[in-house]
């Protein structure tokens, strides 16, 4: 395991005349092809890391590196096209008149023959359900339609690194359990790495290591199922504190975190067996 | 804001609304010059009847044409009557000094009044049959030798894109702030100009406000996914110029054939 993203003693804040940091020495690696859940409470640090991470922010103290460059020293395109960020606010990230405008947005920054466009966005807007509104413009989409846009404008450009920030808010459950696993398949594939900021448990816990953040600091950082069980005010998902139930009754679990879905199908064939 | 109909677009599917927003604005632009042309009664007949004829072919009803005129029409009688009354020739109706009634003046206040009509027209067609954003791509195709000249004509077509994409989410939010101060007690449209001019503070600031966040979050949207200005971009909305559309200007030089042909010197008039 090779770690692409190596953040070092980053620290930060939006008004030098205050002494209180918004960030303050967080150091942190993600390896390449690994799943990172950033979560922390409102006003904590997240979305600034994000902005910190693809350079859109300067960090007053410490380094930022992502595979092997240093962000603030290639502020150039090339240095960029590798790493997708979808911001929190959908309507503020949607340039194109129509959906299709927006997914070539980026494609066209990088001066992409028109052929290879339509190629790319037609798949991306598959993989994200939203073919059929290619030609609608933004003011006829909801709210998670508009994310699931952004969605697809990034993974047109096919990053190598994908930070999501609460990307999957507006989403309704179902759509959001598909959009992940979709995700997940993806980023197993093509040796994706995703760090994802997110308020939903579910999703941090299907993660391969979650990060908290409290007041710009870093807290705590570990395995989905270590976090759930040292930080007892984090509420685990449903079928985690059913496992954890089941297995001080002496039932036998795997350690990783297992889906609603894998708990049932487990449970009826652990109810078939005895 | 819904009476307005020069610079909206109705969807449809009429023969003007599949032209290339290239030849529109070609021949748009070129019908401006070519109206100077005219002179005697033939050729306006002529380019009325043209116009005529280009409105019937949008699909869209001739009421919205002129209601597409109404706003304007207090400037156009007003440069009318000035034509009007300070024109001299011909038989003179009516003698008050600097100010006098003339045939000429009358006849030129007319030609006049149709050459502003017209131009309204053709112009409403064209915004009529052409989604806004395509006319953007035309403008900045037709544009672009400008960009020799270091004016920065693809900046300028995306920012035009923007706003364009923003004047809904921009009227939808003048609707909720001014809710917003209804809710607490604000009465628009009531007491003196001053009073009614004080209301809008209230509306426009946060409006400012918003805005500035908003173009704040779109500009880094737009650096994260490689958005560099000056760099060379390709474009996805293709145009594509067809056989109607070179037919489009070959229409337009029989017309000015004919109105050279029908002006007054060297025409039928002489
Ligand atoms: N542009 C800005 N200028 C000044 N201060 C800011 C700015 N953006 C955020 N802050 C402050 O920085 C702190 C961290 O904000 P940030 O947006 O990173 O929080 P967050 O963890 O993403 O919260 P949320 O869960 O609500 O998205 C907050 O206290 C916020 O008030
Ligand atoms: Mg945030």
């Amino acid at each position: 395991m090779k770690p692409i993203v190596k953040v070092k003693n980053l620290t930060f804040k939006y008004d030098k005349r205050i002494e209180e940091e918004t960030l303050s020495d967080l150091s942190f690696t993600v390896n390449q092809g690994e799943w990172l859940a950033v979560i922390g409470h409102n006003g904590s640090g997240k979305s600034t890391l994000a902005k910190l991470l693809v350079g859109l922010l300067e960090p007053e103290e410490g380094s930022i590196c992502i595979a092997g460059l240093n962000v603030n020293d290639t502020m150039n395109r090339n240095g960029r096209s590798h790493i997708g960020l979808v911001f929190q606010n959908p309507e503020n990230q949607f340039i194109g008149t129509t959906v299709e405008d927006d997914v070539a947005f980026g494609l066209e920054n990088i001066n992409m023959p028109y052929e290879e466009m339509v190629k790319r966005i037609g798949k991306a807007l598959k993989l994200v359900d939203m073919y059929e509104f290619r030609s609608h413009d933004p003011s006829r989409l909801s709210g998670g339609q508009k994310q699931r846009v952004a969605i697809a404008g990034m993974l047109a450009l096919k990053p190598s690194l994908i930070i999501l920030d609460e990307a999957l808010v507006m989403l309704d459950p179902k759509s959001r359990r598909e959009l992940l696993s979709t995700l997940q398949h993806l980023i197993k594939t093509e040796n994706i790495t995703v760090i994802s900021i997110t308020h939903d448990m579910n999703e941090a816990a299907s993660a391969d290591r979650i990060m908290i953040l409290e007041k710009g600091r870093i807290v705590k950082s570990g395995s989905p199922s270590l976090i759930f069980e040292e930080q007892l005010d984090l509420q685990p998902p449903f079928a985690e504190r059913l496992k954890r139930e089941l297995i001080t009754r002496g039932g036998e679990f795997p350690e990783n975190y297992m889906t609603e879905e894998e708990m049932v199908r487990r449970l009826c064939n652990y109810c078939l067996i005895v | 804001m819904n009476k307005l109909i020069l610079g909206r677009y109705f969807p449809g599917d009429s023969w003007l609304h599949r032209l290339d927003p290239r030849a529109k604005l070609l021949a748009g632009v070129y019908f401006i010059f070519v109206l100077f042309l005219a002179n005697n009664w033939e050729t306006y007949l002529v380019l009325g009847l043209f116009t005529f004829a280009v409105m019937r072919l949008s699909d869209v009803k001739f009421g919205i044409y002129l209601r597409g005129v109404r706003p304007l029409i207090w400037l156009i009688l007003f440069t009318v009557f000035l034509q009007i009354l300070f024109t001299a020739g011909g038989e003179i109706y009516l003698d008050w000094g600097p100010i006098t009634i003339s045939e000429f003046g009358l006849i030129n206040g007319v030609y006049i009044f149709c050459r502003f009509v017209m131009i309204i027209f053709i112009s409403t067609v064209i915004t009529l049959t052409t989604k806004p954003i395509d006319l953007t791509d035309a403008i900045n195709i037709l544009l672009r030798p400008l960009q020799k000249l270091r004016i920065p004509v693809d900046e300028l077509s995306l920012m035009l894109s923007i706003s364009l994409r923003f004047i809904p989410n921009l009227l939808d939010e003048t609707q909720k702030v001014m809710d917003a101060q209804r809710a607490r007690g604000t009465e628009f449209g009531e007491g003196s100009l001053f009073r009614q001019m004080k209301t809008l503070v209230p509306i426009f600031l946060p409006l400012f406000v918003s805005s500035l966040n908003r173009a704040e979050d779109m500009a880094n949207a737009m650096e994260v996914r490689g958005y560099q200005s000056g760099e060379k971009r390709s474009i996805f909305r293709q145009l594509y110029w067809r056989r109607r559309d070179t037919l489009s200007l070959f229409i337009m030089i029989l017309l000015t054939t004919l109105l050279i042909w029908l002006r007054t010197e060297g025409g039928i008039g002489h």
